[in-house]
C-alpha cells in the first residue's frame, strides 16, 4: 500500500485530537416530508489535551456531530478523524480510544455504582482486578463512595450524572465526549460538575469535547469553542477572542410598548455613537464604543421621540452578543425554537 | 477475539441476572400463566384422550406438559427485546455501541439469560406435573433433549424479539409479536391438541411451524421409547433456524447505527 500524501500530512499533525471536515447528515423527516438537515458542512479541529466546546441551541446539530465522531452514527458525506483515525472507516479502532457520555443517562439504574463502573471496565478489556481498582479511584474522586453499593435508581440527578462521567473515564480514554453534561442539573450540581470537568482535563491529560447550550458553561470550561447554528460553524475561537471580536459594549433597552419599536429604531438610528441596532420583541440592542457615555444620549433621543423605556443596561460583550452577531438572532430566541429545526430531538 | 466475546458475554449475562434477581417477583409471575394452563387445562380437557384417533396411551397431562414447556419458552422470549428497549431509552445502548463491546456478545448474552430462565421454569413445570401424577419416559437423555429444544426455541424467538426492538425501537412492536405471532403459532401446533384431530390444513401448516418442531422434539424425547430419528430431525431444524435468526439479529445492530 502506498502512503498517500494526505495520510503523511495527517500523521505529521498528530497534535490534532479531532479533525472534522465538511460533515453533512440528514434525517428522514417522516412520511411525505422533506429530509431534515442536521449537519450542513460542519468543519472544526481540536488540539490534543484541550477542552473544546460546541455551543448552540437545541437542534443546532451538536449531538449529531458527537454521534458521528463517537462512531454511533455515520455521516452522509465529509470526514471525521479521531486521533488521526477515520471514524467512518475504522470505527473499531476509534472505540478503544474514546469515552462517550450521552445526553441521556448512560448508567444502568438497576445496577449499583460499582457494578456499572466495573462492567464498563470489563467491556473495555480491563482485568477484573484493574477494573475494581479504577472504579474505587473514580468513586473517591467524584465523592460517590457512600452510594457506591446502592442501585443507581436511588441516586439524585447530580450523582447519576457524575457516575455517567466516571463510567466514561473508566478506561482512561484519550478523548472524552460529553454531550450536554449539565442539562437538567440544579445550579449547585452544575457548579460541582464544572469543577469536576476542569479538574479532569488536568488530571487525565486528555481531550474533552463538550457540547452545551449554556453560554456561561462554554465560557467557563472551554479553551476554545465553536458556535454552531443550523448545522454549521458560524464562529470559532477562544471565548476571549470571540468576545473581543466585538468592538465595544452592549447597550440594551426594553421598551414599555411593543408598538413603539419602529419609532424607537428610527430615533436610536439617529444617535451617532450607536451601531448594530437589532430589535427583538420589546428589546432594542445596540453596540457602542463607550457604553456608559452612549446610554444617556440614547435614552434622551428616545425620550424626545415620546417613547417610554422600561429598563436599560450596559454590559461588556458576552457570548450571547457573539451569538447574536453571527446568527442574527439571540440565543434565547433560538432556544425557544426560533431556529428552524428541532430535528435532533425527533431523530434521536 | 473469541476470548473477548466470551468475557463480554459473561459480564453482560451477569448484569441481566443481577437485575432479575433484584426483582424476584417477575420470575414468579412468569410461572403463573404456565401453571394455570397446566393445572386448569390438564383437568378441563383430560378426557380428550378418549376421543377415537388420539394417539398414544399417555394421560392428557403427560401429553400436555411438553407443550406447556414450549409455550412458556415461546411467550417468555417474545418479550426478550424489552431489555434492549430500556437500554435504548436510556443512553446505555449508545454507550455500549461506542465502546469495543462485542456485538455478538450483546446479542448472545440476552439469549443465555433467557435460556437460563427457560431451564429453571421448565424444571419447575416438570416437577409440578410429576406431583400431579404425570410420569415421563425417555430418562435423563429425554429430559436433556427437551431442554435443548426449549433452549433453541428460546434463542430463535429472543433473537427475533431483539431484532424487532433494534429496528422499531419501541415496546409496541413487541406487543405485536406476542399477540400476532406467538398465539397463532401456538394454535397451529399440537401443543394442546393433536393435529390429527384438527382440520387437515392445520397439520399441513404445523409442519412448517418452528414452535411445532419444538413440541414434537420435546414430547417425542419424553416418551417411553422415543423415535430418535424424528426427534433429532426436528431439533436439527430448530438449531439451523436459531443460528440464522441470531445472525440476522446481530446484523440489526448495523441498521440501528446507520439510522442513529
Amino acid at each position: 500500500m502506498t502512503a498517500q500524501p494526505e495520510t503523511l500530512a495527517r500523521s505529521a499533525a498528530t497534535a490534532l485530537a479531532l479533525e472534522v471536515r465538511d460533515l453533512v447528515k440528514t434525517y428522514s423527516g417522516g412520511r411525505g416530508k422533506p429530509r431534515v438537515t442536521a449537519l450542513d458542512g460542519l468543519s472544526f479541529t481540536v488540539g490534543a489535551g484541550s477542552v473544546f466546546g460546541l455551543l448552540g441551541p437545541n437542534g443546532a446539530g451538536k449531538s449529531t456531530a458527537v454521534k458521528i465522531l463517537s462512531t454511533l452514527s455515520r455521516a452522509d458525506s465529509g470526514t471525521a478523524f479521531v486521533a488521526g483515525i477515520d471514524a467512518g472507516r475504522n470505527p473499531d479502532q476509534v472505540r478503544r480510544l474514546i469515552g462517550f457520555v450521552a445526553q441521556k443517562q448512560v448508567s444502568d439504574p438497576m445496577d449499583t455504582g460499582v457494578e456499572n463502573l466495573e462492567l464498563a471496565g470489563r467491556l473495555h478489556g480491563m482485568t477484573t482486578k484493574a477494573a475494581r481498582a479504577r472504579a474505587a479511584e473514580l468513586l473517591a474522586r467524584f465523592a460517590l463512595e457512600p452510594a457506591a453499593r446502592r442501585q443507581v435508581k436511588t441516586y439524585s440527578g447530580g450523582m447519576a450524572r457524575k457516575l455517567d462521567v466516571a463510567i466514561g473515564l473508566m478506561h482512561r480514554p484519550q478523548i472524552l465526549f460529553l454531550d450536554e453534561p449539565t442539562t437538567g442539573l440544579d445550579p449547585e450540581a452544575r457548579a460541582e460538575m464544572w469543577a469536576e470537568i476542569q479538574g479532569m482535563a488536568r488530571h487525565e491529560r486528555m481531550t474533552v469535547l463538550l457540547t452545551t447550550h449554556y453560554l456561561e458553561e462554554a465560557d467557563q470550561l472551554a479553551d476554545r469553542l465553536a458556535i454552531i447554528d443550523r448545522g454549521r460553524v458560524v464562529a470559532e475561537g477562544t471565548p476571549e477572542e470571540l468576545k473581543s471580536g466585538l468592538r465595544g459594549d452592549a447597550v440594551v433597552m426594553d421598551l414599555r410598548d411593543l408598538l413603539d419599536m419602529p419609532a424607537a429604531l428610527t430615533a436610536a438610528g439617529r444617535v451617532a455613537v450607536l451601531r448594530d441596532l437589532t430589535a427583538d420583541g420589546r428589546t432594542l440592542r445596540a453596540r457602542a464604543d463607550e457604553g456608559a457615555a452612549a446610554l444617556p444620549v440614547a435614552l434622551a433621543a428616545l425620550d424626545e421621540a415620546g417613547l417610554r423605556v422600561a429598563s436599560a443596561t450596559v454590559s461588556r460583550p458576552s457570548l450571547d452578543d457573539v451569538y447574536l452577531r453571527h446568527t442574527g438572532h439571540t440565543f434565547a430566541r433560538a432556544q425557544q425554537g426560533f431556529a428552524p429545526d428541532s430535528s435532533e430531538e425527533a431523530a434521536s | 477475539m473469541t476470548t473477548t466475546a466470551l468475557t463480554h458475554t459473561t459480564a453482560l449475562t451477569a448484569r441481566q441476572l443481577r437485575a432479575a434477581w433484584r426483582i424476584p417477583v417477575f420470575l414468579v409471575m412468569n410461572l403463573v400463566q404456565p401453571m394455570i394452563w397446566l393445572l386448569l387445562f390438564g383437568q378441563l380437557f383430560k378426557s380428550v384422550i378418549d376421543i377415537p384417533g388420539f394417539p398414544g396411551d399417555a394421560t392428557y397431562l403427560e401429553f400436555l406438559t411438553p407443550g406447556i414447556v414450549m409455550m412458556m419458552a415461546l411467550f417468555g422470549s417474545a418479550w426478550a427485546g424489552t431489555s434492549y428497549i430500556q437500554d435504548m431509552d436510556r443512553g446505555v445502548m449508545d454507550r455500549f455501541l461506542t465502546s469495543p463491546t462485542n456485538r455478538g456478545a450483546l446479542m448472545v448474552s440476552t439469549l443465555v439469560y433467557q435460556a437460563l430462565l427457560t431451564i429453571g421454569q421448565t424444571l419447575i413445570v416438570l416437577g409440578v406435573a410429576w406431583l400431579r401424577g404425570a410420569r415421563f419416559g425417555g430418562g435423563p437423555a429425554g429430559l436433556a433433549v427437551l431442554l435443548v429444544a426449549a433452549i433453541l426455541l428460546t434463542a430463535t424467538f429472543s433473537a427475533l424479539s431483539n431484532a424487532a426492538a433494534l429496528l422499531a425501537r419501541n415496546q409496541g412492536v413487541l406487543i405485536g409479536i406476542s399477540q400476532l405471532i406467538t398465539i397463532p403459532l401456538m394454535f397451529l401446533s399440537s401443543a394442546l391438541m393433536d393435529t390429527e384431530l384438527s382440520a387437515g390444513w392445520v397439520g399441513n401448516v404445523a409442519a412448517y411451524n418452528p414452535f411445532e418442531w419444538a413440541v414434537i422434539s420435546g414430547r417425542g424425547a419424553m416418551q417411553d421409547s422415543p423415535d430418535w430419528a424424528t426427534v433429532w430431525a426436528h431439533v436439527g431444524l430448530l438449531a439451523v433456524l436459531a443460528a440464522v435468526m441470531v445472525w440476522v439479529a446481530t446484523r440489526a445492530f448495523r441498521t440501528y447505527q446507520r439510522s442513529a
